[in-house]
């Protein structure tokens, strides 16, 4: 029975042996990434998840070329390391950085927009676990409204997370970047094309792909995938891209799954109050109020 | 290709590098020790599909002979597979200690 | 070939020279026109690289580390704020063993703002694990920046170098310069080869972690790259010698030390004021010298030790305070001659802060004082800023 996702990667695994905890959305994306991507990667992971629990010597779990940056500097050390080798002649390799949901959003930001504003030729991928998941699970800019994480506790006064999410994504595009897109690791297919896509235009390309974490998300293990297509379902999530100036949605459910449920089943959600989920839904909705107007189908 | 378990050995002094750059894909430990229930595959039921090879965080399943194995070495009894498994092909089973 | 070249531009120059594949560049006043001179050369094509015009400093040093990781040579320039705000990278670059160069246009550092040159932005970086030069002229500078890549590209050092000039009183100021020629350069400077590099053929992981069984070794080694610069800048010094006809002295240089009673250690610009000072004196029959420290790290602590072995008194002049102690290279002075056993009296003097001038006269009191005794800590034009 042909799988012919799984028959569009390498079957090669490049990112193996890693102590991320189980079920961890974030080593999903990154390992589907580099299956797309081929031997011929080289990869930049600035200080996080991913490089904590891949990079301890001697126990080395990429078999491609690949190596940490500072936290801040995912983006400028990717367009050194694609500079450096074009400098020494080589044509045939791609330069991705993978990088979390603070990595990118909050103390990467400035590098990230400088890289695109150079378009300079690299992937960039935010694995979006919407906290600070390495340090023990502390508000991001991509932490969204209402959850409860270690710096944003849920009490009497305040309901966790007082702040919506950043929009990476339209960041991104408002640089008029190539190709920026957004993906779920619960949509691995929708995810590779995109990698896909990617690796085959010139220039910088920003994919936001949203990596459930288990520990900090409050699910169990075996969640993860569940949670990442139920995000994409009840809308509070959209799979999209921009390129050539223009906003295109991949993907409209034909009616949203209820919000309620898909917070009440995790841990960082479990004290909202039905107010909160009332804005919760509100907020969605006009953004898709938004997306219907602007985005092509 | 994957990273692979190489021959144990303590890093001497004259064994650490110079530098910070090493062989890629180098492996000193395994993963199975924080199982505490492990996915089985009934082959029987097996048709190949490949959703848990590729939705495996760890990337421990691959097909062979049309039928899911996993490296239990690397393992870590996260459940995704048998959840995605729309067949229920993999079961979840205690790890016996 | 001769011109008349201001620090920056014969900094520039020597880059040129040298090759570097990629250059990251954020302006930051007095180093601006180094990046702009080379902007300027890779768009006239007489120099081949990847210029990359980086959005902070911070991405600077970030996108050298990346292009030295990929096995390219890498350039940057920076100063005062900006040193500063790499800090991080800094620390990166040398403990990857990533052998960047990057000139450093010494300059006071906020609060108060203050675009004028002191030492302060270098000398609070001494514990990155960079090697430090200090250059005094724009021949120099020139000559470091050739002299820099053979050093820090060294397989023993594979270490990051930085190159510091003077804030305006260096960067800015016009002299005649000999430049070298491109053939004898290239014979004098090859291509950079490393293994610290990513390998298509056969990947790497780098700028991982190292936990405390290993961690500590990677230090040691980190530690003697540097030192190995010691030889290593000394075997450079002489094939240059040999090549370019131009003579330096190693991690110092002296005058009128052999016997002299009194003599003042201070590095960069300033030193040729201290030795026109020193002629003046010696004609007094007082008897003056003068050490210029060439290199902060590797630090020449025997160097320094044996220069200072039969002086009645030392001053050290630097631009620099470390709040609530005392100037950082008296501190460093000190612990060269306490290893030895010397026991020679010594005292600090703080000037140029905020590039506030150092007169001839300043200079000529400050071997007045060390000779009568003074204060241990003195702000020159203030008074004693005493250590205990």
């Amino acid at each position: 029975m042909a799988n012919k996702t799984a028959e569009s990667i390498s079957r090669d695994e490049f990112f193996y042996g890693h102590k991320a905890c189980a079920g961890c959305g974030g080593s999903l994306a990154v390992r589907a990434a580099l299956k797309v991507l081929g031997p011929n990667v080289v990869s930049v992971l600035p200080a996080g998840c991913m490089s904590a629990v891949g990079f301890n010597f001697p126990q080395l779990c990429f078999s491609n070329n690949s190596i940490i940056s500072t936290f801040a500097g995912t983006a400028s050390m990717l367009t050194g390391v694609e500079a450096g080798l074009r400098a020494r002649g080589y044509k045939d390799f791609t330069a991705v950085g993978f990088a979390g949901d603070g990595g990118t959003a909050d103390i990467g930001i400035q590098a990230l927009s400088g890289a695109i504003d150079r378009n300079d030729n690299i992937i960039y991928i935010c694995y979006d676990n919407e906290a600070y998941m390495n340090t023990g699970i502390q508000k991001s800019g991509l932490t969204p409204f209402g959850a409860k994480t270690t710096t944003t506790p849920a009490g009497k006064n305040i309901h966790g997370n007082i702040r919506p999410k950043k929009n990476m994504f339209e960041i991104a595009a408002a640089h008029d970047i190539p190709y920026a897109a957004t993906a779920s690791i619960g949509n691995l297919p929708d995810f590779i094309k995109k990698v896909q896509k990617a690796s085959q235009i010139q220039g910088t390309k920003y994919i936001h792909v949203i990596a459930p974490c288990p520990t900090g998300w409050g699910v169990a293990p075996d969640e993860t995938v569940a949670i990442a297509k139920e995000v994409v379902e009840s809308g509070l999530w959209y799979l999209a891209e921009y390129e050539n100036g223009n906003f295109k949605l991949n993907y409209k459910p034909k009616e949203f799954s209820s919000v309620e449920a898909y917070l009440k089943k995790q841990g960082r959600f479990k004290h909202l109050a039905d107010e909160d989920i009332k804005l919760i839904e509100a907020s969605r909705d006009k953004k898709w109020e938004y997306i219907n107007k602007n985005f092509e189908l | 290709m994957r990273p692979y378990i190489r021959e144990k050995k303590n890093f001497t002094f004259d064994d650490v590098p110079e530098n910070t750059s090493f062989e890629a894909g180098y492996l000193t430990t395994v993963n199975s020790g924080w199982r505490s229930i492990r996915p089985v595959i009934n082959s029987g039921k097996c048709v190949g599909c490949e959703q848990c090879y590729l939705y495996c965080p760890d990337g421990v399943i691959s097909i062979d002979n049309g039928k899911a194995v996993i490296d239990y070495d690397f393992c870590k009894g996260c459940g995704i597979c048998a959840k995605i498994c729309k067949i229920g092909a993999i079961e979840m089973e205690a790890e016996r200690k | 070939m001769k011109k008349f070249l201001s620090g920056n531009e014969a900094f520039a120059e020597g880059i040129r020279l040298a090759r570097p594949q990629v250059i990251s560049a954020y302006p930051i006043t007095p180093q601006t026109i180094v990046v702009e001179r080379l902007s300027e050369m890779v768009e006239d094509g007489s120099l081949k690289a990847e210029y990359v015009h980086v959005e902070s400093e911070h991405s600077a040093m970030s996108c050298a580390i990346g292009a030295s990781a990929a096995g390219a040579r890498a350039f940057t320039a920076t100063s005062s704020q900006g040193l500063l705000y790499m800090a991080e990278c800094l620390y990166y670059a040398s403990g990857g063993r990533f052998p960047i160069v990057m000139m450093n246009a010494d300059r006071s550092t906020a609060l108060p703002w203050n675009i004028y040159g002191d030492q302060r932005d270098s000398l609070s970086q001494l514990d990155s694990g960079w090697i430090q030069a200090y250059a005094e002229n724009a021949q120099e500078a020139l000559d470091l920046a050739l002299m820099s890549y053979k050093i820090a590209e060294n397989k023993d050092v594979s270490t990051p170098y930085m190159a510091n000039l003077d804030g305006f009183v260096l960067t800015h100021t016009y002299e005649t310069v000999d430049i070298p020629e491109r053939e004898q350069a290239d014979r004098f400077l090859p291509p950079y080869e490393t293994d610290n590099r990513i390998d298509l053929e056969n990947p790497k992981n780098m700028a991982f972690s190292a936990g405390p069984d290993t961690n500590y070794i990677f230090k040691f080694k980190e530690h003697e790259g540097v030192l190995a610069a010691r030889k290593v800048i000394n075997e450079t010094e002489k094939e240059f010698a040999e090549i370019f006809g131009r003579k330096y002295t190693g991690l110092i240089e002296n005058y009128l030390t052999d016997d002299a009673d009194y003599v003042i250690v201070t590095l960069g610009s300033i030193a040729g004021l201290c030795r026109e000072t020193a002629d003046k004196l010696r004609e007094q029959g007082i008897k003056a010298g003068v050490v210029r420290i060439r290199y902060m790290r590797p630090f020449p602590n025997d160097e320094i030790a044996d220069v200072l072995r039969n002086v009645k008194a030392y001053a050290v002049l630097e631009k620099d305070i470390s709040f609530g102690n005392e100037g950082t290279v008296f501190t460093n002075v000190n612990s060269a001659l306490k290893k030895s056993g010397i026991n020679a009296k010594g005292y600090n003097f703080i000037g140029g802060l905020g590039g506030r001038n150092i007169s001839a006269s300043d200079i000529e009191q400050i071997y007045s004082d060390i000779a009568n005794g003074t204060e241990i800590v003195n702000f020159i034009g203030i008074g004693g800023g005493n250590n205990g």
